[in-house]
């Protein structure tokens, strides 16, 4: 018992004090996950809604197939990315396991799909109703699209949101194509797992509280940004 | 004799086992205002989604102005599809897609929605506006276009009476502007009012094409007959 209190106490010391390698791992896991979620929108939003609004051969079960890839095991994306970035992969040359680069890699593969398959059914539901009047006044599919992206852009923002929620508090993908280097590769996952087995409990503590709190602000930014937008726009 | 707007030439729409248009063949003149009536799932909106493009016909071709180019044209829905944008961007918008060069739209939007009365509430956001109030901007967004045709499809029907009367004086200004008015209505109080001809359309079939008032008085075809009864003992 005393153990556990002592650690919640000495987990509160690190945050309150904004212990120096504390802060070095959060920030890392931000400027990764960020990074991964920056390029991930880009890539999933319009594809997303592509499949939503496209008339495309193959539309039904690329839905599925992104769909079931929402939950992909990132031990799985990790193995894949490491096998790719390896010295004896098709990327091996240019160097980058057990990078921060790589980390962004294997989080791009694992949330893209999420917030691709989120996108689709917000931009799919609202094309159900512009469909006839987009068509009407002459939008291009591709146009369409757009606007459409734009017009659902608070019901997206919970989309990408998702994805940040998923890329932050991953484990197992940065774990093997970023190694847990102490300082260079370790973010906040990866460090609660190897201080637990450590034995190191006020870090692992420490860190995941900051972890959980990112995760419930990402979440009441999400819900309150929704609730704005519903007054003001409807 | 009146130039021709549109004319249908043995149109027909299968969807999927059923034919929902029977080769149907009329002709619509310049600058009428035609009410298309019939009972639910007579093809009137199919009909009228055939004229504007919207989906294509199975068989058969549409011809516009005796054989001249595709006019510009506008839809209004029964439920208005605002974006969420303000009213102004939602009418600038539209023009936009028509290829109104940039600077010319916002004159033009503004221009618009001083004439449907909209003025005050162009900076508003579109979505956040009473139903009577959407529609008028979608009408307002229609008209913004410039379209020699305006298909309508039962733009008041889900709009209480003051709303619909703002919507029909709209329609009759429009239509005054010099534009073609094609509209179908479950209202027959407002296709009496409206209309200079009825088109009346009965499982998938045009049944008969008459002006107004001759249709009201003693309709031609048997089915509209039975349809002014039925709907008259209810009004």
């Amino acid at each position: 018992m005393s153990t556990i209190t002592e650690s919640f106490l000495t987990a509160g010391q690190l945050i309150a004090e904004a212990d120096g390698k504390l802060l070095s791992i959060v920030g890392l896991s931000l400027q990764v996950s960020l990074t991964a979620v920056f390029l991930a929108a880009c890539l999933g939003l319009p594809i997303g809604a592509a499949v939503a609004v496209g008339r495309f051969p193959g539309r039904k079960p690329l839905t599925v197939i992104l769909n079931g890839m929402m939950g992909l095991p990132p031990v799985v994306i990790g193995l894949l990315v490491y096998l790719l970035l390896s010295r004896a992969g098709p990327l091996g040359p240019l160097g980058l396991l057990f990078t921060p680069t790589a980390m962004v890699i294997a989080q791009v593969v694992l949330i893209t799909p999420i917030i691709a398959a989120l996108s689709r059914q917000i931009v799919a539901d609202a094309w159900r109703d512009y469909e006839e009047q987009l068509r009407s006044l002459g939008a291009s599919t591709p146009r369409a699209a757009l606007t459409l992206l734009v017009d659902t852009r608070f019901s997206l923002s919970t989309a990408v949101l998702a994805g940040l929620g998923r890329a932050v508090a991953e484990v197992g993908a940065v774990m093997i194509v970023g190694g847990n280097i102490d300082g260079v590769t370790r973010v906040m996952t990866t460090s609660i797992a190897l201080e637990t087995s450590k034995g190191d409990l006020p870090l692992a503590l420490a860190l995941g509280f900051i972890l959980i709190s990112i995760v419930l602000i990402l979440n009441a930014l999400a819900h309150a940004l929704r609730e704005w937008a519903a007054r003001r726009h409807g | 004799m009146a130039e021709p707007l549109i004319t249908l030439e043995s149109l027909r729409y299968e969807a999927g086992e059923r034919t929902l248009i029977h080769d149907v063949s009329l002709r619509l003149d310049a600058g009428r205002r035609t009410v298309v009536l019939g009972p639910n799932g007579a093809g009137k909106s199919v009909l009228m989604r055939l004229m504007h493009g919207l989906i294509e016909p199975t068989a058969g071709r549409i011809v516009w102005n005796g054989g001249g180019a595709r006019p510009p044209q506008a839809m209004v829905f029964q439920r208005p599809v605002m974006l969420r944008r303000s009213v102004l961007d939602n009418v600038s918008y539209a023009l936009y897609l028509a290829g109104v060069p940039a600077a010319e739209r916002r004159a033009r939007a503004e221009a618009v929605l001083e004439r449907v009365g909209l003025s005050p509430l162009a900076h508003r956001p579109a979505r956040v506006l009473s139903g009577g109030e959407q529609q008028r901007v979608a009408l307002a967004r229609a008209w913004a276009l410039r379209p020699r045709v305006l298909f309508l499809d039962e733009p008041t029907a889900s709009l209480d009476p003051g709303a619909s009367a703002e919507v029909e004086r709209l329609i009759r200004v429009i239509a005054d502007d010099g534009c073609s008015i094609v509209m179908v209505t479950h209202h027959l109080g407002q296709a009496r009012r409206l209309a200079d001809d009825i088109v009346f359309v009965d499982a998938g079939r045009i049944t008969e094409h008459t002006p107004v008032a001759d249709f009201f008085a003693a309709p031609r075809s048997e089915q509209a007959g039975h349809y002014l009864r039925g709907e008259l003992s209810w009004t």
